[in-house]
């Protein structure tokens, strides 16, 4: 699935659409950046309310497939400009990061 | 005999800045064609100890060492230094500042992370006068 079709079926809004194209393997919650940096995966669709720029740091270290900011969880410009440069997709839902798990479970 | 090195200057308190260096890391391990697996673990263990220097630290200089057989970074920071290594080492300790916990930082995991990924990882640390941090991963052949 692509992070474009996961963003259909969630109803997810894009917030940066970078590489839409880029396959969801699997999803992460959490918003402790040093947990995220050692367990999330490749290709991981990530669930957290933290929008700030070391986000997107750890996203692209972490080779992220995308980035979704759960229960409308605010994306600061300096994110969103760092995440356009580097080409991170971020994606925003007013629902919670269980529900959505939940979702992308079914889908998987 | 070292391959290729690599010298980067970190400033301190700049959250927006942080990282940097090791994506550039990363990218440049990549275009040498290191297999996932070891850049991975390059890359959490010098982002962990990037951060540290910024929050903790006041920023610092990091080099890198490419060889036939490891990677090797050294971390030099002028910082307040660690009083209690065993202790920072501990999961879930950590001295991090409100304002920086609101940014997702100071779960206390940083340390352990970078002793999981690296296969040396040495602490050399004096009070008042600052930190090194020396970590080699090996590449598995
Ligand atoms: N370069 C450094 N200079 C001075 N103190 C440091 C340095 N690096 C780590 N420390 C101390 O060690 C503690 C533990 O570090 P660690 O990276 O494990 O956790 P953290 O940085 O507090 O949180 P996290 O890394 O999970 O966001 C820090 O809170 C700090 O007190
Ligand atoms: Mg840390």
């Amino acid at each position: 699935m692509t992070v474009k079709e996961l963003a259909q079926k969630l109803e997810l809004n894009f917030l940066v659409e970078a590489d839409a194209d880029r396959q969801v393997l699997s999803g992460y919650c959490g918003d402790l950046l040093s947990w995220v940096m050692s367990r999330a995966k490749e290709g991981d669709c990530w669930f957290t309310v933290m929008g700030n720029i070391n986000c997107v740091a750890v996203a692209v270290l972490g080779d992220c497939a995308c980035i979704v900011l759960c229960e409308n969880a605010v994306l600061d410009d300096d994110a969103r400009l760092r995440a356009e440069q580097q080409g991170v997709n971020i994606l925003q839902s007013e629902e919670n990061s269980f529900n959505l798990s939940v979702k992308l479970g079914k889908l998987l | 005999m070292s391959l290729y090195t690599l010298h980067y200057d970190v400033p301190g308190d700049d959250f927006t800045r942080a990282g940097e260096a090791s994506g550039d890391v990363k990218a440049q391990l990549k275009k040498l064609g290191f297999d996932p697996g070891t850049v991975r673990n390059v890359v959490i263990a010098l982002y962990e100890a990037e951060i540290n220097m910024v929050i903790h630290a006041g920023g610092g200089v990091i080099d890198v060492e490419v060889e036939p057989d490891s990677i090797t970074m050294v971390l030099t920071d002028h910082g307040p230094g660690i009083p209690d290594i065993e202790l920072a080492m501990t999961e879930g300790y950590s001295t991090a500042p409100d304002n920086v916990r609101s940014l997702g930082f100071g779960a206390g995991m940083g340390l352990p992370n970078i002793k999981k990924y690296t296969d040396e990882m040495v602490i050399d640390s004096t009070v008042g006068v600052g930190t090194v941090m020396k970590l080699r991963v090996n590449i598995k052949e």
